[in-house]
């Protein structure tokens, strides 16, 4: 386990605008390995939605199976989760958000539930631009069956019993692009400041939002030789910008240079501020994202942070052209046609 | 032999493809308009245009919907099956071809009438468009029956316009290639020939429908808001039908928005997914498949019972196994039903046996699935789901409120101590649930497939353990008082036989009843409507030397259940069977109960 938390705080724990405490989005205590990367991203998360001011209760965090998926049990205590099957946990957000438009969805990964067998499901939440934040906590190896690789493992990568592994890996940030994605960040667990930002803009977003974070397995794959050890990320890494997220109605202060910085107004009107670009990269422009990427790797570099946004995208209600009102708030007297209207179909079937 | 009539079958050899679905279906309708008890049933192939289907019509003023053997009329428009279809119609019976060429030595019978009609020289003589020539020999034969059978032709012309409403200019062309019908008949043949229809009043306030479009329609009257599935013959029409429903009846006039949510998953394992998140977050939800698609779906069915989370599935079942005769009908998903998924998990299993039911049913599933925070399972089937069924008239009852089930609001969290998720306050297995986004600081849990505590807490406490899976046996007791009960034939017990049956066998099995007493066979006779079967199940057959299960598969799957369940002697059940792919027929039935009769 990570660590005991103390149950008592400080009596004047700064609040948020809704006056809610960090306190107030805490989880129960993780089962996790010491210096689990999963940790610090559920800690990431708690950040986010205090300084986002989300109402705890009107989230539902999601998640599929593995140790990933454990971690929704471990932030935001007042909130309903859904710790469903092995990579089903888009399908499951896909029903829940379909009955309830208006709350706040959540969605835990891991590389397996998403690269490998749940993939179809992940395919078809991006292709539906499901309203939801997904992220894909990516250690590149099975570590509650023990460290086996993954689909995200790098071929050449070396366990930490000492196998190579054979096959390519699957980008999961690659495949967010070329399928139509409309938010799609990679980050570390061990970079908070950016991960926090990315969270917050990933859950301002009003389609589907992929967060890829490399977060390593400190158990079974954080050996020398492993591409995705705390050593070799840190090593690796490169950022397409450095990112600062504005919440809605709020001043920016802060200025750079022309042509070293980028606002991207978000649809709720928050603003992301990005600054120091990657060369040539736009992220509002796929074709540079994609670019970017392909040369990140080519170098054998980790490119994280926003690598595409399409502010302005239709949510999944929009299309289907769903009513206003949750439908899960609907009674007999909008849904059922009654006595009457069955008569006059009786009568049109004989 | 003598005049049949209003008691005969008509089977139609067409080429799949080639319009005849709906001129077939104008002659059943027509008959159906005339007071006369009617079945038809399509058999089809897996194939969208070539292969040959037949559309097969049972006129009985007896009012048995059942299939039966023996063809009294074949209309034969299909060369490629023409020699099994000769072959197919009974001695006496008739054949009507289309005489355009002259029929080959080998399709010659002795002891049947051949009526041939040239309908393709017809319909080159009269259209130049080569599509009209095809449909409109269609609309020529259903004319030619009109004569030969004494169909009323103000009804062909009534339900002409009818279904050209709004297309009113299509109406004569149509109506004068029935009349080219009449007249090659009035001119070439003694008409109408012995086997006839004659008006009657037996059919009453009745209605024609398929059961897919009916299971639809109750989904929709029941309050369903989210539908996700995955197309898979013969289930896919249910959500269509649901759409169309929909539309009609759900539909914000004002806005144009809609008061519902349909997915087309990317396969059965996603739309099972998509309506248990759906019903967790409190919207009636469900799905529509057959038998491949509950395979795929069970992890998410041991899920739903497991974490107690309501959906409702229709399994419109097929011939099984595996990809098995998709276009056929079976009844061979109970099993899978009653047991899906893994570790020690039961499901509730409703069994319509018209489409009257499936409306019913399916409105109580979602009931019933809430009440009992379980997945239901309605188990139609091809023949039910894909033909048109006379039925009863639908109804709902104008007081009518959806069962929610033991939700709890937020003032009810305010008001109470601490809420345990799987806490069984009433004594019945029941827990209360919330939905996500109640209340600021109460009622939220973790909802999961790992076992946990009463609070929703995750534990490997064997005790615990144990007392979960007890709780969800009491659970399934309490199941057993709410389910709709089985249909009994008799006021009370006549005879030390009895007889089982439920969904499609029904049918047959009604006219195998009346045509053993008639040969002094006396059984009584139950309906099974649901499992868990209730106690009137069990004293059904407690109080019977022996009883007759029929079924439509091969393993007495009802039988086993039935055996497994109620721990009853399984020398004390015969099976009765049949399982082609074809709807089981009242003959059969009677020949295998005479056999046994003989035999013990």
């Amino acid at each position: 386990m990570t660590y005991i938390r103390p149950t008592f705080r400080h009596p004047n724990l700064p609040k948020n605008k809704i006056n809610y405490t960090k306190k107030d989005y805490e989880g129960a205590l993780s089962t996790l390995c010491a210096g689990c990367g999963h940790d610090s991203i559920s800690g990431a998360i708690i950040q986010a939605c205090f300084e986002l001011a989300i109402e705890p209760h009107r989230l539902a965090k999601l998640s599929g199976i593995g140790c990933s998926s454990k971690t929704p049990a471990y932030f935001l205590g007042n909130s309903h989760g859904f710790n469903s099957v092995h990579g089903r946990m888009p399908s499951v957000a896909t029903g829940a958000y379909l009955a309830n438009r208006d709350l706040v969805y959540f969605g835990v990964s891991g590389d397996g539930d998403s690269a490998s067998i749940g993939m179809g499901q992940f395919v078809h939440a991006i292709r539906r631009n499901l309203n939801m934040t997904y992220i894909v906590m990516n250690n590149g190896c099975y570590g509650l069956t023990k460290g086996q690789d993954s689909a995200t493992a790098d071929a050449g990568s070396i366990s930490k019993a000492g196998s190579t592994n054979l096959f390519n890996a699957i980008d999961l940030v690659g495949l967010g692009l070329e399928l139509g994605a409309t938010f799609i960040a990679r980050s570390f667990s061990g970079d908070k400041t950016q991960l926090i930002p990315l969270i917050k803009a990933a859950m301002s977003h009003p389609g589907f939002a992929l967060i890829d974070v490399i977060s390593p397995c400190v158990t079974f794959n954080n050996n020398t030789g492993s591409t995705k050890s705390y050593d070799y990320v840190r090593e690796h890494i490169e950022a397409t910008s450095t990112i600062d997220f504005v919440p809605t109605m709020e001043e920016i202060t802060t200025s750079y240079e022309e042509g070293d910085s980028k606002e991207v107004a978000l649809h709720d009107g928050s603003v992301l501020n990005l600054q120091k670009l990657n060369q040539g990269w736009n992220p509002e422009d796929k074709l540079s994202a994609m670019i970017a990427l392909q040369n990140a790797k080519t170098k054998g570099e980790i490119l994280t942070g926003l690598i595409y946004i399409e502010p302005k995208t239709q949510s999944l209600h929009e299309v289907l052209g769903t009513c206003e009102t949750p439908l899960n708030e609907l009674k007999e007297d909008l849904l059922c046609p009654g006595q009457d209207a069955l008569e006059a179909l009786n009568q049109s079937l004989r | 032999m003598s005049e049949l009539i209003n008691d005969f079958v008509v089977r139609f050899a067409n080429v799949n493809g080639t319009g005849s679905a709906s001129a077939n279906g104008m002659f059943a309708k027509a008959i159906f308009r005339m007071g006369i008890p009617v079945t038809p049933k399509n058999i089809f192939p897996s194939n969208i245009q070539g292969l040959p289907t037949w559309y097969e019509v049972r006129i009985s003023e007896k009012g048995y919907l059942g299939r039966r053997e023996g063809i009294d009329l074949m209309v034969s428009v299909n060369p490629q099956s023409m020699l099994k279809d000769v072959q197919s119609v009974r001695p006496g019976g008739y054949f009507m071809y289309d005489s355009t060429k002259p029929l080959h030595k080998e399709y010659i019978r002795e002891d049947i009438t051949y009526l041939g009609i040239p309908l393709m020289a017809i319909c080159l003589e009269q259209y130049s468009d080569p599509r009209q020539r095809q449909l409109f020999k269609n609309i020529i034969y259903v004319g030619a029956l009109s004569a030969l059978l004494a169909i009323e032709f103000g009804v062909l012309e009534q339900l002409l316009a009818e279904q050209f409403k709004g297309k009113e200019k299509l109406i004569p062309a149509n109506v004068q290639a029935l009349q080219l019908g009449v007249k090659y008949v009035q001119d070439n043949f003694n008409y109408p020939l012995d086997i006839r229809v004659e008006r009657r009043d037996k059919v009453g306030k009745k209605i024609m429908i398929d059961g897919n479009g009916a299971c639809g329609l109750g989904a929709v009257f029941a309050g369903a808001t989210v539908a996700a599935w995955y197309p898979i013959t013969p289930s896919t029409s249910v959500v269509e039908k649901f759409e169309k429903y929909a539309k009609k009846y759900r539909v914000d006039k004002a806005t144009g928005k809609k008061n519902y949510a349909i997915v087309q998953a990317e396969d059965e394992l996603a739309a099972i997914g998509m309506v248990i998140g759906a019903n967790w977050n409190g919207a009636r939800s469900f799905t529509a498949t057959s038998g491949p698609g509950v395979s795929l779906m069970n992890e998410f069915l041991g899920l739903g019972y497991f974490a107690e989370v309501p959906a409702v599935l229709i399994d419109v079942q097929r011939t099984g196994p595996s990809t098995g005769m998709p276009t056929r009908t079976q009844q061979s998903d109970i099993m899978i039903a009653a047991y899906a998924s893994h570790g020690d998990t039961k499901h509730v299993v409703l069994f319509p046996s018209n489409p009257k039911e499936c409306f019913e049913l399916t409105a109580d599933a979602f009931d019933l699935a809430e009440r009992l925070q379980t997945p239901v399972i309605v188990l139609t089937d091809l023949d039910l789901g894909m033909n048109d069924h006379m039925s009863e008239p639908f109804e709902w009852n104008k007081d009518r409120q959806y069962d929610r089930g033991k939700v709890l609001t937020a003032e009810d969290l305010e008001n109470m101590g601490r809420f345990g998720r799987y806490l069984d306050v009433d004594g019945d297995g029941i827990p209360y649930r919330t939905y996500p986004g109640t209340h600021p600081t109460k009622g939220s849990y973790f909802t999961r497939g790992t076992s946990r505590d009463e609070y929703a807490v995750y534990t490997e406490d064997s005790a615990v353990y144990i007392r979960n899976m007890e709780r969800l046996v009491k659970k399934w007791e309490t199941a057993k008082t709410i389910m709709p009960a089985p249909y009994f034939y008799q006021q009370k017990n006549m005879s030390p036989i009895g007889v089982i049956f439920f969904g499609t066998s029904t049918y047959s099995s009604e006219e195998a009843i009346d045509i053993l007493r008639e040969q002094e066979v006396v059984m009584d006779a139950m309906r099974i409507k649901a499992f868990p079967f209730n106690e009137e199940v069990a004293q059904f057959i407690e109080d019977h030397e022996v009883v007759y299960v029929i079924e439509q598969n091969r393993d007495a799957q009802m039988r086993s259940l039935l055996i497994n369940e109620l721990e009853i002697n399984p020398k004390k059940l015969i099976r009765i069977l049949n399982y082609d792919g074809m709807p089981i027929t009242a003959d059969k039935i009677v020949k295998e109960i005479t056999q046994t009769l003989v035999t013990t």
